[in-house]
């Protein structure tokens, strides 16, 4: 204030020699802006790049996919390639298309969430908030489990599934996806019901609810954006797991993703690349959509349970 | 006084916990041992217990496709840890710096990762396709001898395969360090604004080193992922040309489904396995060994 004071008394050459005071105005067009937003702005068309191939692509017939450039927009739209690659496209066996392979997914992507994310919501919650001798150990050994790769422990899931005759069926899919979601899920949900505050858990004891009553009637309500995190989670990773798919299923319970790598790499007779990006776009539009859809869900699952893990 | 059962204290809990106790002894540790006691054994089409010693070990070693994809998942997953976390921050921070329309740029750098593997090979396999992407592109518009064809030239083929799982992977790191940005105590900075210090100095010995547990966490799931690399190899390149691009998950299942060598297979996995331990296991020891109850 009294800098102030003073500079407005001096001379004209004295304030000048101070400069300017208060925080620089920003300008919409400075360079720093220009140099930030057209960085941004060359990334984010890298980005969106394939997308873009995928569908202009798929909307090209033939002929002009043979001419043309892969950026270039089609000149004639048809969807012609859509509806092949759903129905007709041939997966080097049969040319029943990618509409088997949707619905297998759909067969196991739903049980598969819906199983898998109740059993780790209650384990994250006995985890979280009623510890038991050993608890620790085990949730030790489920978290280090992740870490093993897949490949140590395909073949003695196979006996395992083979045992239970489940071998090369949807619902050993869906037991397999039960496990293998198993780590991360529980870690998701153990780190929520923790950062609950223990106050409202230990109020709910004093009224005397136990175990299940306190899930369902007091973190159940508490934990809706949790959840939808974990849904988003497993469904996104489910639809898109291959590994499992073409282990543990047959040709015919083959999930999407199995069926779009036989349908695009099978190689017979002429290799029709439009109907190939048909059918690897209507592969990526079920997560894509939650994607678009959940948004800030999806971000903020992921970064919470990064995080605070 | 009469002390009430251990076992049945607190019963919901464990019973509760039984899914993930069965999980993690019998499919983890009981998986894991049972493939690492069969690699010993002379398993062809079906596992027996024929010991062989370290037979398929040797012949494993001594397997040109297996060496191979040694060194290719060596050279991505360098490659790929390096990068990611270097585009994955620098997209971080050029995001944290109050641009407008945040979302819709961290929408699109985000949603490969929404797309499967399987997808993403794909794609890039036409975008790369010599004949009609990027090549034939830039050869259009009247550069005739530019060469831009990594998938089909042995030596590069693995860095088509980066380019891709970059494109894939990299929108996860970016969010992971964005997040760990914000929470950054806002005070820090203008501490570090009044003491003078330039903002790359801020970010690297001041910010980076607070984002430690962000660092970490990203670390862990960068790394598992780029062990299971595998439906990009097979839906990007098939392992072509030729074995160029093999990978070690790979040679797994091709020798336990296809080719029938159970052995070879548990001994590939054991192998695959004993690389992550020594990864995995010093770093928990670094992270867990000092206190108890983590």
């Amino acid at each position: 204030m009294a800098d102030t004071a003073v500079s407005t008394n001096v001379s004209s050459t004295a304030s000048l020699r101070d400069g300017p005071r208060g925080p620089k105005p920003r300008r919409t067009f400075s360079r720093r802006n220009i140099l930030l937003y057209g960085t941004l702005f060359v990334i984010a068309v890298y980005y969106a790049i394939p997308l873009y191939v995928m569908i202009v692509t798929s909307l090209k017939g033939m002929p002009e996919v043979r001419m043309g450039n892969i950026f270039s927009p089609p000149l004639e739209i048809t969807f012609a390639p859509w509806v092949k690659a759903w129905s007709q496209a041939c997966t080097g066996l049969t040319c029943k298309g990618l509409s088997i392979g949707f619905w297998n997914s759909v067969r196991i992507t739903v049980p598969s969430v819906i199983i898998s994310t109740i059993i780790a919501s209650v384990n994250g919650y006995a985890l979280a908030n009623w510890r038991f001798k050993g608890a620790n150990v085990f949730f030790t050994i489920l978290i280090f489990g992740s870490f093993i790769p897949y490949q140590v422990l395909l073949y003695p899931v196979v006996i395992l599934l083979r045992e239970i005759g489940l071998y090369g069926k949807l619902a050993g899919l869906v037991i397999v996806h039960t496990i293998f979601g198993m780590p991360i899920l529980t870690l998701l949900f153990r780190n929520y019901f923790s950062s609950l505050p223990e106050e409202l858990f230990k109020a709910a004891r004093v009224d005397g609810a136990g175990f299940w009553g306190i899930f369902l009637r007091v973190m159940l309500p508490m934990s809706i954006p949790i959840f939808a995190v974990a849904i988003i989670l497993q469904v996104t990773g489910i639809w898109n797991d291959f590994l499992f798919g073409v282990v543990y299923t047959g040709p015919e319970s083959y999930p999407m993703t199995v069926a779009l790598n036989n349908i695009v790499n099978s190689t017979q007779g002429v290799v029709e690349y439009n109907v190939n990006m048909a059918a690897t776009i209507i592969t990526g539009l079920v997560p894509l959509t939650i994607y678009f859809v959940s948004g800030k869900l999806f971000v903020r699952g992921i970064a919470a349970g990064a995080v605070k893990g | 006084m009469k002390r009430p059962n251990q076992l049945f204290r607190n019963l919901s809990a464990k019973i509760a916990a039984i899914p993930m106790i069965v999980t993690g002894l019998f499919v983890f540790v009981g998986g894991t041992v049972w493939t690492v006691v069969y690699s010993f054994t002379k398993s062809g089409l079906l596992p027996r217990l024929k010991w062989v010693g370290l037979d398929q070990y040797e012949r494993l070693w001594s397997t040109k496709r297996w060496l191979v994809s040694i060194e290719n998942l060596a050279i991505y997953g360098i490659s790929m840890l390096v990068l990611v976390f270097v585009i994955g921050f620098i997209l971080a921070t050029l995001i944290d710096q109050k641009v407008r329309f945040e979302n819709a740029f961290r929408t699109i750098i985000l949603y490969p990762f929404a797309l499967s593997f399987v997808v993403t090979g794909l794609v890039w396999q036409w975008i790369l396709n010599p004949e009609f992407g990027i090549q034939s592109i830039v050869r259009d518009l009247g550069w005739k001898s530019f060469t831009f064809d990594p998938l089909y030239t042995p030596e590069i083929a693995i860095y088509g395969v980066l380019i891709a799982g970059l494109w894939q992977g990299s929108g996860l790191v970016m969010v992971l360090m964005l997040a760990g940005l914000r929470g950054i105590d806002q005070d820090i900075w203008k501490a570090a604004r009044v003491d003078g210090i330039p903002a790359w100095k801020t970010y690297l010995f001041i910010v980076i080193p607070m984002m430690r547990p962000v660092f970490i966490t990203t670390l862990v799931l960068v790394v598992s992922g780029i062990v299971k690399l595998y439906d990009l190899i097979v839906a990007q390149t098939g392992g072509g040309p030729g074995i160029a691009t093999e990978v070690p998950a790979k040679y797994v299942y091709d020798m336990m489904f296809a080719a029938s060598n159970l052995g070879q297979g548990f001994a590939a996995s054991t192998m695959m396995l004993v690389t992550v331990a020594l990864i995995v296991i010093p770093w928990a020891m670094l992270e867990f060994g000092g206190k108890k109850n983590g």
